[in-house]
């Protein structure tokens, strides 16, 4: 064999995906694979074929995007463990958060998104502040506050899950069914897929200004616990009792989720684009990647956000002729979600055809988000319909 | 002449160009986009197909008129919204038209043509010299680019061989398909519509009914065939019922649709939480139609719906089936009635006769348990037992609504029966307590009321049982007498505020608090000598006294027959006995066009991602003889995300480096 066959041959070898996997890599599949199994064994009685898919699908996916983005594996072996934790710390009921010292003041949903909250605002004040000292290790605080809110959040969610089905048998359901338990979603998503790009773009700078939405965010969802009970499990109404709210939903939420980091990024791209402009650079600014930078992440992000909002869009749609026997009825929110999409489109067209790029699509990108977010909250508070499962 | 010819020619065909052009611009298409957005904005904030009467309240009759016409109430099915959709269609389908012959070659070239010089001078580009085989080369540079995903395809002259990668040919096709998925979408939604019913309407063949009226009585002018194409209607069927046709909702009114096949509900059943809320219902169907052997038996619930024959038959809702109600009628201001029985149903409307006037009992709703907050400790609901729901309209037109629970509730330490009254459906219901005596009925309340009523006993007993001096005549026993039986005729008729008003009519204002005063004395005791006097028919001991529940008892009756002025019916309607018969709410489509919509769906999702994830980009390996061995350049070129490309170049250009350099 010549030198150059041999080393090709070498060469080959070396590039297998398969073989960049370590033994980590292995040991955390085989966890995700055995829990599934076993969820499958316990439950397979209660699930219909679509929701044995789907957990299948899920398990699958989490393999290969824990595969790829390596922090997955560590973010679900902590989720993982302290769910099956605060689950285990219910022993007679739901009292037990009463006189349970982990249920009362870390694991219990309810305290868990507690710490969510508190990590996700303390994440926001610090990235700034690694901004202003222009310090690396401040900086790795606030993306350490990041996951460790995230993973509250996703424990929150869990051990919710299984909270519901201790108020009642057939009140149990996944957490995604209310205003409440979906601003929880948006907020972890959203951190998700800041926490991506962080590391795709090797920047911290932005994380300041994605956490001021998730903060909104936050702000929103502690109020309306607080002021209206919101955090009350309460029981599905027919409608809702479907294996579609667990694909139609989280899918919408990747989509807002994107949408809002856009336009975070864009508020970072004025910023920018006006230190350049008068070539005067603050701490902020000058930490802020440059314009062409944060345009690629705009798109990317945009793109991803509306991927994952066609395909809940038409989730959607195949639901209502399940359910209400039409796949599009003109129902405000469906109408709204149409809106949003057809903003987006636009805006992806005038970028992929025209070409268009800078301060215009930024600008384009904020105004999205107020699409965005009248078609998430709006619609609910102001207007009237099938879809009012979150009224205020 | 000739010339003449062809200028006309050529102006013709610069026509359909420059139309083409057009229709096929991303402006067209991006103005469209904002147009539709903008129409269903408008969709969203003015609420739809609400009955004609609602908006002219709304906006007052210039401001009716204009959304009207511009037919804002049933936005989607505008012809002007119509139109925009089909200039999207025709947009999009000029666009796929234009660009996909562009897409496939650009899918299938590889560029085999393209020169060394271009490939040494673009922006990515890497040489080496090395001494191998060139076959070797060759072979190698085919199997890396292979393995990082591109297909590779060779050409050789002989002078050089070139090997052309493309990967990301999918994006493409992305287009494509995306494109087509709008205007399949787009068809198939308007096959769904109800564009047809709106044309039929225009031509005049059509008119929606907008009355309540029995579905056989219904005009052949707001009926559909059972050929129309696509629909979507409702139809409420009670237990036991059948039904072979749907109400389609139409402007401000319905269209009636036949069907070919008749549903019958055979049974209906419903399960409730703990707080009353609906926790799944469903239906046993049974599907009669002339075609089948055997008629088709089926249960549908809510998600899971009956597809037959093209026609899907959704679980949507559930009502009252016309229960049959048995009440009992009390007289309230009717003094010459009795009690008695009325026998009726939900959904029907009953003549009756009170005060000489001719009343109608319209029966609306029945539930046959409310589930209210519990007061009690430890129990978070309590069920407060059936109600009712009626309006009793009088011969004028005008109609109160009630709400009469059937079991007695308590409230502090009594009971009552609670009957709710509303003058319209926008109020609350603000309601009547009757309190219940010893028995645990009404009687005594409504002996109570009804005396209050006759002027012949009041007479009698003022004269007799007040005060003995009073039977002396003389004319001022008589005055005192006669206001006694006045006021407490006119306290049966309106309370406490006739009392007033007879205080205002006929006494000058400074004397007024001073009379009032005396008048509530006297009224106190002609009421308070009814009430002894009904107990003592009753049979009760008042040699003690009367005891504090009795007491009680006279308060709140007192308090309920002030009220019984504003109460409206001249009966009272108490729930005695029930039948409870259910209804199932049906939703039925028919919706050819999703056959379109669907797969469009499925061609838009693969389509976006394709779109975004498999960005076309090219590699070429030129591998050409030299002296001693061979010269290889290394370019390559991606359409979009320059920068994500450059980064694999250099991971492929670092492979090829190991290679060639062993």
């Amino acid at each position: 064999m010549t030198t150059i066959q041999s080393a090709l041959e070498d060469e080959l070898k070396r590039q297998s995906f398969f073989k960049t996997l370590s033994l980590f890599d292995w040991l955390w599949s085989l966890i995700i694979v055995l829990g599934t199994a076993y969820s499958y064994s316990q439950y397979s009685s209660l699930m219909d074929i679509y929701e044995k898919l789907i957990l299948v699908s899920t398990a699958v996916s989490l393999i290969a995007l824990g595969w790829h983005w390596k922090a997955i594996r560590q973010l679900s072996l902590a989720i993982i463990v302290l769910s099956l934790f605060g689950i285990s710390r219910y022993v007679t009921g739901l009292a037990d958060v009463e006189t349970d010292f982990f249920l009362k003041f870390l694991v219990s949903s309810q305290s868990a998104i507690m710490w969510m909250s508190a990590l996700y605002v303390m994440a926001t004040v610090v990235y700034f502040a690694a901004l202003f000292a222009q310090s690396d290790f401040t900086g790795k605080v606030a993306s350490a506050m990041t996951w460790s809110a995230t993973t509250m959040g996703f424990v929150g969610l869990m051990v919710r899950w299984r909270e519901s089905y201790i108020v009642g048998a057939d009140v149990g359901h996944i957490p995604v069914s209310n205003l409440y338990e979906v601003s929880i979603l948006f907020s972890i998503i959203t951190a998700l897929l800041y926490l991506f790009y962080e590391r795709r773009y090797e920047t911290r700078a932005l994380g300041g200004f994605v956490l001021l939405i998730i903060s909104a965010s936050v702000a929103f969802l502690l109020w309306y616990a607080f002021d209206r009970d919101a955090a009350d499990i309460q029981p599905l109404v027919p409608a809702l009792k479907s294996y579609w709210m667990k694909i139609h939903v989280p899918a919408n939420f990747v989509g807002y989720g994107a949408f809002s980091l856009a336009a975070m990024v864009a508020v970072a791209f004025f910023i920018r684009a006006r230190a350049e402009e008068k070539n005067s650079f603050g701490a902020v600014s000058g930490a802020i990647p440059p314009l062409d930078v944060l345009d690629d992440l705009m798109y990317k992000s945009i793109a991803l956000g509306f991927a994952f909002f066609t395909v809940a869009t038409i989730l959607g749609a195949l639901w209502a002729a399940e359910a209400w026997g039409g796949y599009w009825s003109w129902d405000p929110k469906e109408t709204w979600a149409l809106i949003v999409w057809l903003n987006y489109a636009a805006w992806l067209h005038m970028r992929l055809t025209k070409g268009w790029r800078g301060k215009p699509m930024a600008a384009w990108a904020i105004i999205g988000l107020f699409v965005t977010l009248f078609a998430f909250l709006g619609v609910n508070m102001f207007l009237s319909g099938l879809h009012s499962y979150g009224e205020l | 002449m000739k010339n003449s010819t062809s200028n006309q020619l050529a102006s013709r065909r610069s026509l359909a160009s420059v139309l083409l052009t057009f229709l096929g611009s991303m402006n067209l298409a991006i103005t469209l986009l904002l147009a539709v957005s903008i129409a269903a904005v408008i969709g969203t904030v003015l609420q739809q197909n609400q009955p004609y009467a609602d908006y002219i309240i709304k906006f007052g009759p210039f401001w009716f008129e204009v959304f009207n016409t511009l037919g804002l109430y049933d936005v989607y099915s505008t012809v002007w919204f119509l139109l925009i959709l089909v200039f999207l269609v025709l947009s999009t389908t000029v666009c796929i038209y234009r660009n996909a012959p562009i897409m496939i070659r650009e899918m299938t070239n590889y560029g085999e043509n393209i020169q060394l010089e271009t490939l040494k001078s673009s922006a990515l580009s890497t040489q080496w010299t090395i001494s191998s085989n060139a076959d070797d080369l060759v072979h190698a540079a085919t199997k890396l680019l292979k393995h990082n995903g591109f297909s590779a395809r060779l050409s050789e002259t002989k002078e050089r061989s070139l090997v052309s990668g493309m990967k990301g040919a999918g994006s493409r096709l992305g287009y494509i398909f995306t494109h087509v998925a709008i205007v399949l979408i787009c068809i198939g939604g308007l096959i769904d519509g109800n564009a047809a019913l709106k044309f039929r309407e225009m031509a005049g063949l059509l008119i929606p009914e907008t009355q309540n009226i029995p579905a056989n009585e219904i005009p052949e002018i707001s009926r559909l065939g059972v050929a129309t194409p696509a629909f979507r209607g409702n139809v409420s069927i009670p237990e036991g019922g059948q039904a072979n046709v749907l109400f389609i909702n139409y402007k401000d009114g319905y269209l009636v649709q036949n069907l070919p096949f008749s549903v019958e509900l055979k049974d209906f059943r419903i399960e409730h939480y703990e707080s009353g809320m609906p926790k799944s219902f469903e239906s046993d169907l049974l599907i009669h139609d002339k075609r089948l052997a055997k008629p088709l038996e089926q249960t549908i619930s809510v998600n899971h719906p009956l597809i037959y024959d093209g026609y899907s038959i959704y679980q949507a809702s559930f009502n009252d089936g016309g229960s049959l109600i048995e009440f009992t009628s009390w007289p309230f201001s009717d003094v010459a009635a009795d009690k008695g029985v009325i026998n009726t149903a939900v959904g029907k409307n009953s003549a009756f006769t009170a005060n000489d006037k001719n009343w109608i009992l319209e029966v609306s709703d029945f539930r046959l348990f409310n589930i209210n907050p519990s007061a009690i400790e430890g129990k978070k609901y309590e069920n407060v037992g059936p109600s009712v729901q009626f309006k009793v309209r009088s011969n004028t037109g005008e109609a109160k609504e009630y709400l009469n629970y059937m079991l007695p509730m308590q409230r502090e330490d009594a009971y009552f029966y609670l009957t709710g009254v509303r003058s319209s459906p926008a109020e609350e219901f603000h309601y009547f307590h009757i309190p219940v005596d010893d028995a645990g009925g009404i009687d005594r309340f409504m002996r109570f009321q009804k005396k209050l009523g006759e002027e012949a006993y009041l007479r009698d007993l003022a004269q007799n049982k007040l005060d003995p001096s009073l039977s002396l005549p003389s004319k001022e026993s008589a005055q005192i007498v006669d206001a006694m039986v006045r006021l407490a005729m006119i306290f049966k008729s309106n309370g406490f505020e006739g009392v007033v008003s007879e205080v205002e009519a006929n006494v000058p204002e400074d004397k007024r608090e001073e009379v009032t005063a005396v008048y509530v004395r006297v009224l106190q005791q002609i009421l308070g000598e009814v009430y002894v006097d009904l107990l003592v028919e009753e049979g009760v001991d008042i040699s003690e006294g009367i005891d504090p529940l009795k007491t009680a008892f006279f308060d709140d009756a007192t308090a309920a027959i002030s009220a019984i002025g504003r109460y409206g019916s001249p009966l009272y309607f108490q729930l005695k006995d029930f039948e409870h018969r259910q209804a199932s709410g049906l939703q039925i489509t028919k919706s050819p066009g999703k056959n379109l919509v669907y797969p469009g769906c499925t061609l838009l999702i693969l389509g976006v991602f394709l779109m975004f994830y498999a960005p076309q980009r090219r590699l070429w390996v030129f591998v050409q003889k030299a002296e001693k061995g061979a010269e290889i350049v290394l370019s390559g070129t991606a359409v979009r995300n320059n920068a994500d490309f450059i980064k694999e170049y250099e991971i492929i250009r670092d492979q090829f480096n190991r290679v060639f350099k062993g």
